[in-house]
C-alpha cells in the first residue's frame, strides 16, 4: 500500500509542490503542572496526579507556574522569537470528557512570543534554508480518554490535564517531507538544548500536527490545507506527508476538490483517514481568561533569560569544528544530543587528544549504548567521561593495545568499574606462560639485533625499550617482570 | 427594628467575651441554633438556610472552649456565621442552590471560610441563593425561594438572599455572600442589613464557585457596619491560590470612626458625590425622601455634598448582561456530569452532556448560558462581547473621573423596595434590579449598602461607593451615617 506512493509522488513532484506548516506541542520539563502543584511524572497510576484544581472542582482557580514561563521563554528565545512583555491567557471552550473545565487555558490573540526562525539546512545550491516560526504560546494539556480499557465505557485519566505545553506554530515554509523532518529535528534539539523539554515523542512530550497543502509548481498562493494528526515519530510524520501529498496530487489530477479537514495517520496501514470529530466546525469562543492576569515580563527579565541561554546547536557545531577539528558529520551527530556533545567535550578535555576522543565516542560509545540498550544518562553512570579518558590514556601510552582497550571498555560498560581496576583485576590476563613470553622475547631480539648487541655490550638503558617492545607485541598483556627476567636470561645467559 | 442581636451583643462583643473566657462559644452557637429554630430559618418557613449540622457546629464550639488559644488573636471567637451556598465548605454541602450539585461536599475549603474559622468563627449553615448566583430575588433556587424576614410574603433580594435573611432574622450576626452584579448589596437593602462588596481582588475567590470571574467577589452581610468591617478585615488579603487577589495591604477597617477631629462633624474633611443618574424621576418618592434624609445627615456630619454625574450608568445593565453570561457560559461548562455532581446518563457522551445539563440547570441558568454562548460565538463576539468590554472601560472611567473630585458616592442601592414573591416574572424586569449596583462590579470599585429607613415597613438601602481599595473611607462614612440615623434606619 505504501510502496506505490513514493514513486508516484516523485512523478507528481515535477508538477506539484508540497506546502507544509507544522504545529509542534512540546511538554515543558517542569516538576509540577501549569496551574496547580500536581506532579507531572510520566506513567503514574491513572488520576494519581490530580487535585481539586486540575479536576476542575467547583470554586478552584488556576495559579501560574513561574518555572513553566521561564522554560517557555527560553525555548522561544532559542527559536529566535520575540518574547512579548505582555501576553494574555485565553479560554478555548469545548466539551470533551478529558477536558475537566470545559475549556483549555491557552493563549490566543496575545501569544507569549512571535516571529522566530529555524535553520533547516542548505538548498542544493548551498543557500541556507530557513523556516519561519509564527508563534510560541503557553497552554495546558488535556487529559486522556481511554476507549479500550472497559467494554462499555470510556475511561478518563487526568494525570496529563494541566501539564504545561508550548505550541510552536510554524509558517507553511516547508516544501518536502525531508525539510519537515529537518525542521522537527532542529526544533527538538533546540528545546532539549535549553532544557525546556525532554521532547520525547514516545512519551508524548513532543507531538506534531501537520498542515499540508499542494499547489502547482510556480504558483505562490496556498491551496486548501489538510491537517494531519496522530503521527508518533518523526519518520511517521515524513511518511504521512508523502502519503497525504500523493493523495492530494491524485485528487488534483482527477480534478476533484480537496476538502479542508482533519485526517488521522494510521501507522499500521500507512494511510490517512478523516477524523470523525467535526474538528473544523468548532467555534471555540475564545476570550481572555478572567482568572489570570495578563502575563507581564519586563525586558530586563527577558534579556537575563537570553543571556543565560546555553550555546545553541548551530553555534556549538561551529565551535566543535573549529576547536577540535572535527568534521561536519561528526559535529552533527555529537550535537544531536547536547549531553552527547557534553560527554565528548569532557573526554576530550581530560584526555587531550580530541581526535581519539571523537573516534571513541562516535564509534565505541554509541555502539555500546545501542548494544546494551542504554540511554546516554544510563551509560554515563557506568562509564564516566573521566574513566573513558583514563582508558584512552592507557591506550595512547601503549599500556594497552587497541584490542585490549576495547576489551577493557566492554568490561567498563558491563561493570561500571574504572579501567585501572579492570586492567589490574583481570590483569588483563597478563601472560605469564614462559613459552609464550619467550616466543615474544625471541621475536623482539630477532627484530632489534642492533639494540640487543648494544644492550649486551652494556648499554643497559635499552632494557626499557626492549621490554616495551615485548609489551607492545603482547598487546600489553605480558607480565613485564617475567619479560625482563627472560630478556636478561636470553641476552646475558643468566 | 434592627435584627435582635444574639445574647444582646454584636459579633465583636460576642467574640471579645468568648476570647476572654467569660462566655462559652457553646452558648453562643446554641443561641444561634435556637434562634434559627424559633424564626424557622430552615426549609420549614424562611428557607434562608439550606444545609446545617448542629452537632458539627456545637463540636466546633466545644473545641474553641477547650482550647481558648489565648496567644492567637481570634477576632471572631465563637461567632456563628452563615456562608452562602456557592462558597466551598467542609462538612456542609456546597450546591450553589442547584440540582446540579445536590449533595456535593467540597473536599477543600474556600480561603474566606478558612480565614473565618482561623478567626474563631463557627459555621452554622449554608445560605440559600439563586441558582449559581443568577438572580435578584432568591426565587431561582432549586431548593425553593427564601422569604424576607421583614415581610415573609416578599423576596429577600438575591442572589445572597439566604445570607441576608439569616442576618436580618438574627440567626447570625454576620454572613458571607457573593456579588457579581449586586448580590450582596441588593439583599442587604431588601432585608435592612449592612452588605459590603469589596474592591475586586480584595477578598480571595478561591473556593467561590465562579459565575462571572471578572465580576465575582465575596462580600459580607452584617447587622452593623462595625461587624461588617470586622468580618471583612478577617477575610481580606492576598491569597496565593487566587491570581486575581490583590497584593494590597489590608488596613484596619475598624474602629471605623474618624480617628480625630470634631466628634459632631466627623466627616468634615470629606466630600460626598450624589450622582444624578442614580436618582431618576421614577424613583419612588418615599424611598427618595429617606435617601434625601440620609444625605442631610451626611451634610450635618460635616461632609461636603456635591451633585455629580456618571454618564454611562444606564449602560451598566446591558453591559453586565453581556459580560456576565459570557463568562458564565464558560465557567459552568465544568458541570458536565463526568467527574462530580449530577449525571443523567444518555446514550453516549453527547447525550449525557445534554441530559445532565438540561435537567441539572434551572431555566435562569440555562437562559444565561445560552445568552453567553451566543455573545461569544464567531460573528457576534465583536458586536456584543468586545463592545461590552469597551463600555465596561467607559463605566470604570466614569468612576475614575468622579473620584478625582469626591471621596465617596451616595446613591440608592435598589430602584425598588422588596417585591412580593412571584411578582416579577419577566427576566428583563428582574435584571433591572441591578441598575444601581452592577456599575461597581463592572468598575471593580468597593461599594456597600446601609439601611437608611423604611417605607411601609420595608427597608430602604443607601449605597456608598468608594475608589479602589477605598474601603476605609467608605466604612467611616457608613459608620457615621449609621450612628447619625440611629433607630431611624430601621423605622
Amino acid at each position: 500500500m505504501s510502496a506505490p506512493a513514493a514513486p508516484a509522488s516523485r512523478a507528481w513532484a515535477d508538477r506539484y509542490e508540497m506546502v507544509v506548516g507544522l504545529e509542534v506541542h512540546v511538554q515543558l520539563a517542569t516538576a509540577t503542572k501549569l496551574f496547580c502543584n500536581c506532579p507531572t511524572t510520566f506513567a503514574a497510576p491513572p488520576n494519581a496526579n490530580t487535585c481539586p484544581v486540575c479536576l476542575a472542582l467547583p470554586g478552584t482557580l488556576p495559579t501560574l507556574n513561574a518555572h513553566a514561563v521561564e522554560l517557555a521563554v527560553r525555548a522561544a528565545l532559542a527559536l529566535g522569537c520575540t518574547v512579548h512583555p505582555l501576553s494574555v491567557f485565553a479560554r478555548k471552550n469545548y466539551f470533551y470528557p478529558d477536558l475537566p473545565k470545559g475549556y483549555q487555558i491557552s493563549q490566543f490573540d496575545r501569544p507569549l512570543a512571535t516571529g522566530g526562525q529555524v535553520a533547516i539546512g542548505e538548498s542544493p545550491e548551498g543557500a541556507p534554508l530557513v523556516a519561519a516560526v509564527t508563534r510560541v504560546h503557553l497552554e495546558e494539556d488535556a487529559g486522556r480518554s481511554i476507549h479500550d480499557r472497559f467494554d462499555d465505557a470510556t475511561a478518563v485519566d487526568l494525570n496529563r490535564a494541566g501539564v504545561p505545553l508550548i505550541e510552536i506554530v510554524g509558517e507553511p515554509d516547508l516544501r518536502s517531507s525531508a525539510e519537515a523532518g529537518a525542521y522537527l529535528r532542529v526544533v527538538r534539539q533546540v528545546v532539549q538544548y535549553v532544557g525546556a523539554s525532554a521532547a520525547n515523542m514516545e512519551e508524548g512530550s513532543l507531538r506534531v500536527d501537520a498542515n499540508v497543502s499542494t499547489r502547482r509548481r510556480g504558483d505562490t498562493g496556498l491551496g486548501t490545507k489538510v491537517e494531519i494528526k496522530n503521527m508518533n515519530s518523526f519518520s511517521a510524520v515524513e511518511r504521512a506527508l508523502e502519503v497525504e501529498f500523493a493523495r492530494q496530487c491524485a485528487l488534483r489530477e482527477a480534478r476533484r476538490p480537496i476538502a479542508q479537514q482533519t485526517m488521522l495517520w494510521d501507522a499500521t496501514s500507512e494511510t490517512v483517514r478523516p477524523a470523525r470529530s467535526k474538528e473544523d466546525s468548532h467555534d471555540y469562543r475564545y476570550f481572555a481568561d478572567p482568572d489570570l492576569p495578563p502575563l507581564v515580563l519586563t525586558s530586563e527579565w527577558i534579556e537575563a533569560r537570553r543571556a543565560a541561554l546555553p550555546e545553541l546547536p548551530a553555534a556549538r557545531r561551529a565551535r566543535l569544528r573549529e576547536q577540535f577539528a572535527l568534521g561536519g558529520r561528526e559535529t552533527e551527530v555529537l550535537t544531536g544530543d547536547p549531553r552527547l556533545a557534553d560527554y565528548f567535550e569532557s573526554v576530550a578535555r581530560v584526555h587531550g587528544d580530541a581526535r581519539a576522543a571523537a573516534n571513541w565516542v562516535l564509534r565505541d560509545v554509541l555502539a555500546a549504548m545501542n548494544d546494551a540498550g542504554l540511554s546516554l544518562a544510563e551509560f554515563e553512570l557506568r562509564v564516566r567521561p573521566a574513566d573513558l579518558a583514563a582508558l584512552l590514556d592507557l591506550v595512547r601510552d601503549g599500556s594497552l593495545s587497541h584490542t585490549a582497550g576495547a576489551r577493557v571498555f566492554a568490561a567498563m560498560v558491563r561493570t561500571g568499574e574504572p579501567p585501572s581496576r579492570i586492567v589490574e583485576r583481570e590483569g588483563l590476563r597478563q601472560v605469564t606462560d614462559d613459552a609464550q613470553l619467550g616466543a615474544w622475547v625471541d621475536a623482539v631480539l630477532a627484530a632489534h639485533a642492533d639494540e640487543v648487541r648494544r644492550f649486551a655490550a652494556g648499554e643497559r638503558k635499552l632494557q626499557g625499550f626492549l621490554v616495551g617492545q615485548v609489551m607492545k607485541r603482547s598487546g600489553g598483556t605480558a607480565d613485564p617482570r617475567r619479560v625482563t627476567a627472560l630478556l636478561l636470561e636470553r641476552v646475558d645467559g643468566r | 427594628m434592627s435584627p435582635t442581636p444574639l445574647l444582646g451583643r454584636t459579633a465583636a462583643a460576642l467574640a471579645e467575651a468568648v476570647a476572654a473566657g467569660v462566655l462559652p462559644a457553646g452558648d453562643v452557637v446554641r443561641a444561634s441554633l435556637d434562634r434559627a429554630r424559633a424564626v424557622g430559618a430552615g426549609p420549614e418557613w424562611l428557607n434562608a438556610v439550606l444545609w446545617t449540622d448542629a452537632d458539627a457546629a456545637l463540636e466546633e464550639a466545644a473545641r474553641l472552649d477547650a482550647a481558648p488559644g489565648a496567644d492567637l488573636p481570634r477576632p471572631l471567637a465563637g461567632v456563628p456565621v452563615v456562608v452562602k451556598d456557592n462558597i466551598a465548605t467542609h462538612r456542609l454541602p456546597t450546591t450553589c442552590g442547584s440540582r446540579m450539585l445536590e449533595g456535593y461536599v467540597s473536599p477543600y475549603e474556600a480561603t474566606a471560610v478558612a480565614r473565618l474559622r482561623a478567626a474563631g468563627a463557627v459555621l452554622v449553615g449554608k445560605g440559600n441563593m439563586d441558582e449559581f448566583a443568577m438572580g435578584s430575588s432568591t426565587e431561582h433556587s432549586a431548593y425553593g425561594a427564601t422569604r424576607n424576614p421583614i415581610d415573609p410574603a416578599r423576596v429577600p433580594g438575591g442572589s445572597s438572599g439566604g445570607s441576608a435573611a439569616a442576618v436580618a432574622a438574627g440567626v447570625v450576626p454576620i454572613a458571607l455572600g457573593s456579588e457579581t452584579g449586586g448580590s450582596v448589596r441588593q439583599p442587604a437593602a431588601f432585608c435592612g442589613v449592612v452588605g459590603i462588596k469589596p474592591t475586586y481582588g480584595r477578598v480571595s475567590r478561591h473556593g467561590l464557585v465562579a459565575y462571572a470571574s471578572s465580576l465575582d467577589q465575596i462580600g459580607v452581610l452584617a447587622a452593623t457596619v462595625d461587624d461588617a468591617a470586622l468580618a471583612l478585615e478577617v477575610i481580606a488579603g492576598r491569597d496565593p491560590l487566587d491570581a486575581t487577589s490583590a497584593d494590597h495591604p489590608v488596613p484596619r477597617l475598624r474602629p471605623v470612626d474618624a480617628p480625630d477631629g470634631d466628634a459632631a462633624r466627623p466627616l468634615a474633611a470629606l466630600s460626598v458625590g450624589v450622582p444624578r443618574e442614580y436618582f431618576p424621576p421614577s424613583l419612588e418618592p418615599r424611598m427618595r425622601a429617606r435617601l434625601d434624609r440620609a444625605v442631610d445627615h451626611l451634610r450635618e456630619l460635616g461632609a461636603t455634598v456635591r451633585d455629580v454625574s456618571l454618564p454611562h450608568t444606564a449602560l451598566a445593565v446591558p453591559t453586565y448582561y453581556v459580560l456576565a453570561p459570557a463568562e458564565a457560559s464558560s465557567n459552568l461548562a465544568r458541570f458536565d456530569g463526568v467527574r462530580y455532581g449530577r449525571r443523567i446518563a444518555g446514550d453516549g457522551v453527547q447525550a449525557t452532556y445534554e441530559r445532565t445539563r438540561s435537567q441539572g440547570f434551572g431555566p435562569e441558568v440555562t437562559r444565561r448560558i445560552l445568552l453567553g454562548t451566543y455573545v461569544l460565538s464567531a460573528g457576534y463576539h465583536e458586536a456584543y462581547y468586545r463592545k461590552a468590554q469597551e463600555v465596561r472601560a467607559l463605566i470604570a472611567l466614569d468612576f475614575a473621573n468622579v473620584f478625582a473630585d469626591v471621596d465617596v458616592l451616595f446613591t440608592p442601592t435598589t430602584p425598588t423596595l422588596a417585591f412580593p414573591l412571584g411578582a416579577v416574572s419577566d427576566p428583563y424586569e428582574m435584571y433591572l434590579s441591578d441598575v444601581f449596583t452592577a456599575t461597581a462590579n463592572l468598575a471593580g470599585v468597593p461599594a456597600m449598602s446601609v439601611p437608611v429607613g423604611r417605607v411601609d415597613g420595608l427597608p430602604v438601602g443607601g449605597q456608598l461607593i468608594a475608589p479602589y481599595f477605598g474601603e476605609p473611607v467608605m466604612l467611616r462614612v457608613a459608620a457615621a451615617l449609621e450612628r447619625a440615623l440611629g433607630e431611624e434606619a430601621h423605622r
